[in-house]
């Protein structure tokens, strides 16, 4: 049992989404996230202050898999979410202790199983 | 006093004294301040076009597209006094004006009908001002602005002065009898179609067709529509350009054909979609102003609200038809203004009636017959086709001289923060304070890291 933390551009995501459900990855949790890697700066002006944003939005995806999944995963973000530039985002890959499905109950590899 | 003389007069400064001569003559107190109060209705069109067009676009290109209807008030505002006034409304030809009131020369407080000379050419100004702007819905999200802020100042001075001279300024089509209230050719089914040129030359923003672009603060898209017609009483009700009973006659008629269009437009989204939308409810109301501006002195209440409810549907149909072919007119303006233009042009020519405006014509179902229809008919095709030729040679000369579009990258990035160096919605977390010595370089608003 994995989760991978995935961490892209807004921009991306619905290729990113695409790419997940073609490799049959449909249980997944979105979030708008606000982070700083290595890109390029913007900075704004308003009536005289001008300001660095040192913050991007970004998008957070959090996904649930089982050992096999994970490779599956990694590529299909990675292949969706790339632009090649700067900023394009992280995936990190976590070792999860226990997953339950609270609708049945169900532990571990049949709690992340997709649904038919 | 001619106008050369004023000319004259006023390069010598001696311009005050006679002018405070002439008001006396003829100027009405009345007429003078409803034409003052409409001016000022009329300029509120154009912010209030801002939130309409600005509610219906992503939030990270909210600032471009209002600043692209703000932008117009200064652009078109300062060439409208430099020369559009003078090349719409100089004695000239049938076809233009000329340049004999350029920087306003001669234009002074004399009476130009019951209003002082400079009132008129303000309140013409506000209407140059949010046609230019009214374009700007067909390329958001992906014109570089610099290069719309070119386009439409010379779509000004190329486009709009001389289709307004056709028909208000001595022009051809008012010479045979063209009848437009306050703007159905001269000023929508003029911008629609130089919306529809624009779209397609621009090509669609990349986003469109592969995911959901949506409206960004559908409250502001009802606020933009309300203010529009708020102003709109100035624009149709102002045309009448005095104090009577055709100003109350157009207002009345603005105020009853978006109402009979919202009608129209409900019971077809109910029967179409099965829910009666928000974004729906104020589209109809821009598309019911837009069919009522051309007949708003000319048709009787009733035919207002015949024409309010007719007028929206090919628009309706047009809109939904639209968003499934890969033509990228981004907010609908030719839906919107082009065919509520053309519906409106038409039926003035069916339903206008000399009973309610002996300065009118009677349309087809007043004993008209085809004339004024085949006229109305014309003065559509006149105007469509010679914007839809210029805008698009404008859009080619600007191209040679600055790419029209931003690159793909800054689009995916919005186009606030790349044209603008602004956020709609900053929140500030994450901001870094820059003194001017440590302000780093820019390109495009970007800044690389050290």
């Amino acid at each position: 049992m994995k989760l991978v933390k995935a961490i892209v551009r807004p921009s991306r995501l619905p290729d990113v989404l695409r790419a997940l459900y073609a490799a049959d990855i449909t249980g997944l949790t979105v979030s708008r996230v606000r982070g700083h890697g290595g890109e390029v700066e913007v900075v704004e002006t308003y009536r005289g202050t001008t300001v660095k944003m040192e913050m991007h939005d970004k998008v957070m995806i959090d996904i649930g898999v089982s050992d096999t999944f994970v490779d599956v995963a990694v590529d299909a973000i990675c292949g969706s979410a790339a632009t090649g530039n700067v900023g394009d985002g992280k995936i990190f890959v976590l070792p999860v202790e226990r997953v339950v499905r609270v609708r049945t109950g169900e532990e571990d590899v049949a709690a992340v199983t997709p649904v038919r | 006093m001619t106008k050369k003389k004023i000319c004259v007069l006023t390069v010598l400064g001696l311009l005050v004294p006679s002018v405070l001569a002439q008001e006396a003559e003829a100027i009405s107190g009345a007429d003078t301040s409803w034409l003052l109060v409409s001016t000022a209705l009329v300029l509120l069109m154009t912010p209030a076009l801002a939130f309409f067009y600005g509610g219906l676009v992503r939030s990270k290109n909210a600032l471009n597209t209002m600043m692209m209807s703000f932008v117009a008030l200064g652009i078109s505002g300062t060439l409208w006094a430099v020369a559009g006034y003078s090349l719409a409304f100089g004695t000239g030809g049938d076809w233009i004006g000329d340049f004999s009131m350029a920087f306003l020369a001669g234009v002074g407080l004399e009476p130009s009908g019951t209003t002082p000379h400079l009132l008129f050419m303000g309140f013409q100004g506000t209407f140059a001002i949010i046609t230019a702007a009214l374009i700007s819905g067909a390329v958001v999200e992906r014109m570089k602005f610099v290069s719309y802020v070119v386009f439409i100042g010379l779509w000004g001075l190329a486009v709009y002065a001389p289709v307004c001279h056709w028909v208000w300024g001595g022009g051809w089509l008012g010479g045979m009898g063209a009848l437009d209230f306050a703007g159905g050719a001269v000023v929508h089914v003029n911008a629609g179609v130089a919306a529809l040129v624009a779209a397609r030359v621009l090509g669609p923003r990349k986003d469109y067709g592969r995911e959901a672009l949506l409206p960004h603060n559908v409250p502001f898209v009802l606020l933009g529509a309300g203010v529009l017609w708020f102003g709109w009483f100035g624009f149709n009700g102002g045309s009448a350009l005095a104090a009577d009973g055709i100003a109350a006659l157009a207002l009345v008629n603005t105020l009853l054909a978006p109402a009979a269009g919202i009608f129209a437009w409900t019971l077809l989204d109910r029967f179409t979609t099965g829910k009666i939308t928000a974004v729906g409810i104020a589209t109809a109301i821009v598309v019911g102003l837009v069919a009522i501006t051309p007949a708003a002195g000319y048709v009787s209440p009733g035919g207002a609200l015949a024409l309010g409810a007719i007028g929206v549907i090919p628009s309706y149909y047009l809109i939904r038809w639209r968003t499934k072919t890969s033509l990228d007119d981004s907010l609908d303006v030719f839906a919107a203004h082009g065919m509520g233009g053309i519906m409106g042009a038409l039926l003035t020519g069916v339903l206008a009636t000399t009973a309610i405006n002996s300065g009118g014509a009677n349309g087809l179902l007043f004993g008209g017959g085809v004339t004024q229809l085949g006229i109305q008919a014309l003065s559509v095709l006149a105007v469509a086709v010679y914007s839809g030729v210029l805008t698009y040679l404008i859009l080619k000369l600007v191209g040679l001289m600055t790419k029209l579009r931003a690159d793909s990258s800054d689009e995916g990035l919005g186009m606030d923060i790349v044209a603008h160096g602004e956020e709609a919605y900053a929140t500030g977390e994450g901001a870094v304070l820059l003194n001017e010595a440590e302000a780093p370089e820019r390109v495009n608003g970007l800044t690389k890291k050290d």
